[in-house]
């Protein structure tokens, strides 16, 4: 092997070392956060190139098939709808400037409230103990176990509409336990290592080692228990929007698809009525997803490779 | 039952006992918040059906007496909560008079043989992949090809379903597009009516298998990384036993404990998520039961159907923690955890 070889590929070694030096510059992440931060952008910059009155029923013909397909009746696709329209004259295109990003909106509002709470239970639990600690613990451990989406589905049923807000509130009300046990678990071992009981010796104040001792370490964690409650807010905000819950007069993914399947959309091949928001869903999760994987590979360096 | 300490049974059944109870009070108070009387929604019915109603006022004070709602609202906890301890949830609104019970006792086996089906095949596909995964002499095809597909794990069953759906049943025709049994089937222990469950049920269980494999591969990843470098994996090595049988008896045997405690926290989803698909596919469970029932603002039923799910759940989780030290002989609870 030559020298000019070698030298190659020790520095691309070298490269994939220095890479990995900084954890959070890791493939998963960016392009988990590019796949969110794309749907996010056709929701920004649509609203300002595309005719968003379009999103009303009527305002469209009916069951258009997207640019260069043929639907059942034998209508070609049209500029005027490039992704085609629905059983009710919406066309798609606005239908999704419009839906994408408040589904993802009712998942970042639900979980930063959750995240919020948990972070401050779960310190607390952790840090005080005693009577305190038990009874966060097991308001955790109970509500944990009650799967949102049947209180959620009572709820909806019994007061009618929601707005976005309302809902994602009350989806926030089920996603803060995770973290609250995790951080409370967190917090637990580390009262326990050197550097905070160093700290505690050399009479640092309580928030003094909550803020600068310790939220530095738990940042990884907080970020993929971030991330996890998005994807089970919108997994729940679409699971009670298929069920004909959740908002009614707002475009969200999730009341698209049960429009769609209440037509019959799926005898009637209208493929992109359905298909459309399961795709984009399908691409905010994998986002989600990625995300999450890339902060694992952060927070747990027995994951990060050099391949 | 010699493993199991006291305390800790104590402490379990505690927890079993206040989830039950407070799921059962949220469920009841929502819809007394709510301002919605369901005696004027079931007068709305009876109106639509005969077209106008005379004494509607006493109509209305005749349906609250009826449905219980005209008592102190502590009665009416109590006798709801003693009700739901016999799983007593009064009478279906839209099906009248045919008791909640009733109606969920002809769902539940249907969505608890499905579950259980999807359950058993997504466990143990999935901590067989992600033990391949790490194993180094699973086939290179096993490394590339589980990464590629573990991208679909967090896309809730309800999505996969509806592809699945447009392309097995509505364009292919392999399989139904709705229903739990054919309707040219009289249901029995006869064998047509066994193959169309079977013919039926392949759809749904292959939508929550395909999406929730991976939930369990991923977890299996991580922990065999960490089983991996442990001292008696090495020893086992040096002993020259067969790798399959150190994959098989020291590593999975090792990582596996931790997936069955992640089991017991993911079942609440499983089952949220299950919901939505039989919803989808109008299978005859618990789904479409509450479908018909939010259609129908059939509330007796909403409660039913959302109580006995959280049930479930809550008995699953008791049933994992207690089963946990029999798996894991290691594990001694102590009398504060």
């Amino acid at each position: 092997m030559s020298t000019a070889n070698m030298s190659r590929a020790e520095r691309r070694q070298a490269r994939r070392i220095r890479r990995f030096d900084n954890p959070w510059l890791n493939p998963k992440l960016i392009w988990g956060a590019s796949l969110l931060f794309s749907i996010m952008i056709i929701g920004i910059v649509g609203r300002f190139l595309w005719d968003l009155d379009l999103v009303f029923t009527g305002s469209s013909p009916l069951k258009l098939p997207p640019l260069g397909f043929e639907n059942l009746r034998g209508q070609p696709g049209v500029i005027a709808h490039p992704i085609g329209t629905d059983g009710g004259g919406r066309d798609m295109l606005a239908m999704v400037i419009i839906g994408a990003p408040n589904t993802l909106f009712v998942g970042l509002l639900a979980s930063l409230i959750g995240m919020s709470i948990g972070i401050f239970l779960g310190f607390s639990a952790g840090f005080l103990g005693g009577r305190i600690d038990d009874t966060i613990r097991v308001g955790a451990d109970v509500m944990i176990t009650i799967p949102p989406l049947l209180i959620l589905v009572v709820f909806q049923s019994a007061f009618g509409d929601v707005t976005l807000t309302m809902m994602a509130l009350l989806i926030a009300g089920f996603v803060w336990q995770s973290p609250t046990r995790l951080i409370r678990a967190q917090v637990l071992s580390m009262k326990q290592s050197g550097y905070v009981q160093m700290a505690q010796l050399s009479g640092a104040s309580t928030t003094h080692i909550m803020f600068r001792e310790m939220m530095p370490n738990l940042v990884p964690y907080l970020f993929g228990s971030f991330i996890a409650s998005v994807t089970t807010s919108i997994v729940t905000a679409v699971g009670l929007e298929v069920l004909g819950l959740g908002p009614q007069r707002i475009p969200t993914l999730g009341r698209t698809i049960y429009e769609a399947i209440n037509a019959g959309a799926l005898i009637q091949n209208l493929w992109w009525w359905w298909g459309i928001p399961t795709l984009l869903l399908g691409v905010i999760f994998i986002g989600l997803l990625l995300i999450n994987l890339g902060l694992d590979e952060v927070s747990n360096p027995r994951l990060r490779r050099l391949s | 039952m010699s493993r199991i300490p006291r305390d800790y049974l104590i402490n379990r059944l505690v927890t079993l006992v206040l989830t039950v109870l407070i799921a059962a009070t949220i469920i009841w108070i929502i819809p007394r918040l709510s301002p919605v009387d369901p005696a004027e929604i079931a007068l709305g019915r009876m109106a639509a059906g005969a077209g106008s109603v005379a004494n509607s006022e006493e109509i209305l004070a005749q349906l609250r007496a009826n449905m219980g709602i005209d008592q102190p609202l502590i009665v009416q906890y109590l006798k709801y909560i003693s009700g739901a301890l016999v799983f007593d949830f009064g009478l279906s609104t839209a099906a009248f008079p045919t008791p909640v019970s009733t109606l969920i006792l002809n769902a539940l086996p249907w969505t608890m043989g499905l579950m259980i089906l999807s359950l058993l095949i997504t466990f143990f596909i999935g901590n067989l992949l992600g033990a391949l995964m790490v194993w180094e002499r699973s086939p290179k095809l096993v490394k590339v090809a589980i990464p590629a597909a573990m991208v679909f794990t967090s896309i809730p069953p309800i999505l996969s379903g509806l592809l699945l759906m447009w392309i097995f049943a509505a364009k292919l025709q392999w399989f139904p597009l709705t229903g739990a049994y054919s309707i040219f089937v009289e249901p029995g222990w006869t064998w047509d009516f066994v193959t169309s469950v079977l013919h039926h049920g392949f759809l749904p269980a292959l939508s929550i298998v395909v999406v929730t494999f991976g939930f369990w591969a991923l977890g299996m990843r991580g922990l065999m990384i960490t089983v991996q470098g442990e001292d008696y994996v090495k020893l086992a090595e040096a002993k020259g036993l067969r790798p399959r049988y150190i994959l098989y008896r020291y590593m999975i045997r090792n990582a596996i404990l931790p997936q069955i405690t992640a089991f017991a926290l993911k079942i609440g989803l499983l089952i949220a998520g299950q919901v939505l698909v039989e919803r989808i596919f109008a299978y005859n469970g618990m789904g479409k039961l509450l479908y018909d029932a939010i259609l129908n603002q059939d509330f007796p039923v909403i409660q039913g159907v959302s109580y006995v799910i959280i049930l479930i759940t809550a008995l699953s989780v008791f049933l994992v923690d207690l089963l946990y030290p029999f798996i894991d002989p290691r594990i001694r609870h102590e009398a504060n955890t």
